[in-house]
């Protein structure tokens, strides 16, 4: 199956030696945790995970052209 | 030391140091400050006039070693809203005033001459003094010239410029441990301290300690307090980036209010966000990690310099940097820290300000993301009273009636912050609903509905948020009460020990014996207080409404309206 293409964004110290954005390409089925997992984050310290602006969990799959943002448990106010 | 009701009368200046009545002794912070308001102001009083009262009492806790107690609570009718008011803010006053057994403090009246005046509060005496050379300063140069004048460890609350002319967008400042400031920042108390001719009041404990009726059983409730702080994620992303943390996440989310708010997300977000932010502070040599008041073990606060590596400003808040930055569409971190110094030293709000300021923009007074232009007004027009800065001075409400405009966001005249109510629906119940007008902190729902703090609720639905929004105002009017900062909160949603530490910290204090329910009750009882004042002041339930742009135009990118029905917004009061 064709691979797709989505982009991945980090916030906070999850940048720390990874990136703050990065295209990547994947095979369909691939979930959001999945990409947790391979980024080497501790899926305890997740926060917050965003598709397109909408908030998602490790279970979701990812679909073409998807922005995932991915941000660790964070507060202010 | 025990602890007394230390009274001020400006009209004929005298004082008194009273006992507290038995109805009063229960309460500390803002359950105090709305208490006494409640029993003593004339609901419809002008807030400017002799018989409005400015009340400021620190929490429960605050001047104990009890971790991150030292908020002070101030009340009185609002200028800016018409209803009852509290508003608190770290520094080191609370823990002084409970140091010299303050409970509250009720300034009341109004001088007949137009002279202006210094309060000093020791436990036993209560000083008014005239005051001449200070009229008209700023801030900073106010604490420093008061701090000249004396050798001991005193707090010191000032009002700047705006305060003394009475605008409705002046706050009370509060000296932090290092000469930075806190503000009292909401709902104009800093014209009510103005309008009763006073320019700072300093407050000595003489070396006065609170006494604690259970040391021991204190000690181990703080132990576990404090650590429940500590170790809560949310508190560390707060040392490291400050609030300011939630500019990428509250942009990404779609409801980070743009361009006076007809845009959820900014352009520009990734220059003014947390991760700049403490990148940039880093890099000159600035701190990261600062507290408002000794004792706080979170320190959101942080000290940001210039290019050249000189002090910028300190406790640089999320709150003020979207209003600067996204909502004025300021993209330039330096011109926002510059605009924050400024409203601190003529003293005015800076979410209330800054989101005039965009109005103002709209109308064309000045153009979006000119930050150079809002640094120029606010030194040339709003701190020398011009017309144009009374205008801008006076609030959100003000510009969009000065000009004109129907794009206004404010509830009973109050501007709405950081957060917007399309795309975050549950905070839009607390803006409307609150007893204080627009107010973020009243019930926190972000938490909820984009934190994921505290359990998860979709942010664009409205399932379940006026429940949410209810249940947080409750918790939080009791947390008001305590002098703890709002954000213990957090790991109070999170950690099963926090909130029973923080009760046994109560009851270890005073020797009493309270539970949960107590603390909820108490809760309830405060906002039933508040909307009672507001009702006889004229207020009601049509009051708790959004403006109508809401309503009307979607907000992109989720392209979403608020859609309560007035039905479904009063139901907020059934309990
Ligand atoms: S967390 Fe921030 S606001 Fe709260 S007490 Fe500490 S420095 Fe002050």
């Amino acid at each position: 199956m064709a691979r797709i293409n989505v982009t991945v964004k980090l916030f906070a110290y999850f940048r720390e030696n990874r990136f703050k954005i990065s295209e990547q390409e994947i095979a369909p089925g691939t979930t959001v945790g999945d990409i947790v997992d391979s980024l080497d984050i501790d899926r305890e310290e997740v926060g917050v995970l965003m598709i397109n602006s909408r908030h998602t969990t490790f279970e979701t799959p990812l679909e073409e052209a998807n922005v995932l943002a991915i941000f660790p448990v964070v507060g202010g106010g | 030391m025990a602890e007394k009701i230390y009274r001020v009368n400006m009209t004929d200046l005298t004082s008194s140091i009273e006992d507290v009545p038995a109805a009063w002794a229960a309460h500390g912070g803002r359950g105090l400050t709305s208490t006494i308001v409640a029993a003593e102001v004339i609901p419809t009083c002008h807030p400017l006039g002799p018989n409005n009262k400015l009340v400021l009492a620190p929490g429960l806790l605050s001047g104990t070693v009890a971790a991150n107690s030292g908020r002070l609570s101030i009340g009185a009718k609002s200028p800016l809203t018409g209803t009852i008011k509290e508003s608190n803010a770290g520094g080191t006053a609370a823990q002084l005033f409970a140091r010299t057994g303050v409970k509250a403090m009720i300034i009341e009246g109004q001088p007949k001459e137009d002279k202006w005046y210094s309060i000093a509060i020791t436990p036993d005496e209560i000083t008014i003094t005239e005051e001449t050379e200070l009229i008209g300063r700023g801030n900073f140069a106010t604490i420093e010239a008061v701090e000249a004048r004396s050798e001991e460890k005193r707090a010191i609350l000032t009002i700047g410029p705006a305060g003394e002319m009475r605008m409705a967008s002046a706050n009370v400042s509060v000296k932090d441990p290092d000469g930075g400031l806190r503000s009292n920042g909401r709902g104009g108390l800093g014209a009510v301290m103005g309008s009763k001719k006073i320019k700072f009041i300093t407050v000595d404990p003489k070396g006065g300690k609170v006494e604690i009726a259970n040391p021991d059983g204190f000690r181990e409730a703080n132990k576990t307090f404090a650590k429940a702080l500590v170790d809560h994620p949310v508190s560390q992303a707060l040392g490291q980036y400050g609030t300011n943390v939630l500019v990428n996440i509250v942009n990404e989310s779609g409801g980070l209010p743009t361009k006076n708010f007809t845009l959820g997300q900014f352009d520009g977000h990734d220059a003014i966000s947390g991760e700049t932010m403490a990148d940039t502070i880093t890099q000159r040599g600035g701190k990261i990690k600062h507290n408002c008041h000794p004792g706080c073990v979170i320190q959101c606060s942080q000290v940001y310099n210039d290019a050249d590596g000189n002090k910028l400003t300190s406790g640089f808040e999320y709150e003020s940097i979207w209003a600067m930055g996204a909502d004025c569409c300021v993209d330039n971190l330096d011109h926002i820290a510059e605009a924050d110094r400024i409203m601190d030293d003529i003293g005015v709000d800076t979410i209330e300000t800054s989101v005039a300021m965009a109005v103002a923009m709209e109308a064309g007074v000045l153009e979006f993301g000119d930050g150079a232009g809002v640094c120029r007004i606010l030194k040339e027009e709003v701190g020398k009273g011009t017309s144009l800065g009374r205008i801008i001075g006076n609030g959100t409400g003000s510009v969009g009636k000065a000009f004109g405009m129907t794009r206004v966001p404010v509830v009973k005249n109050q501007a709405i912050p950081a957060y917007d109510p399309r795309a975050i629906k549950g905070i839009g119940i607390t803006y409307a609903t609150s007893t204080q007008g627009a107010d973020h902190t009243m019930g926190y729902t972000i938490a909820t509905n984009i934190l994921n703090v505290g359990g998860k609720l979709d942010p664009l639905t409205k399932e379940g948020q006026v429940e949410l929004s209810r249940n947080l105002q409750i918790a939080t009017a009791a947390i008001d009460s305590t002098g703890m900062c709002l954000f213990i909160a957090f790991a109070a949603l999170d950690d099963e020990k926090c909130l029973p530490a923080l009760i046994d910290l109560i009851n270890a204090r005073f020797d009493l014996s309270l539970t949960g329910d107590d603390v909820v009750n108490l809760g309830k009882h405060i906002l039933k207080t508040e909307r009672e004042f507001n009702m006889k002041a004229g207020f009601t339930s049509i009051d708790d409404r959004l403006p109508e742009f809401f309503y009307t135009e979607p907000l992109p990118p989720h392209n979403v309206v608020f859609d309560f029905s007035d039905e479904e917004i009063n139901t907020f009061w059934d309990f």
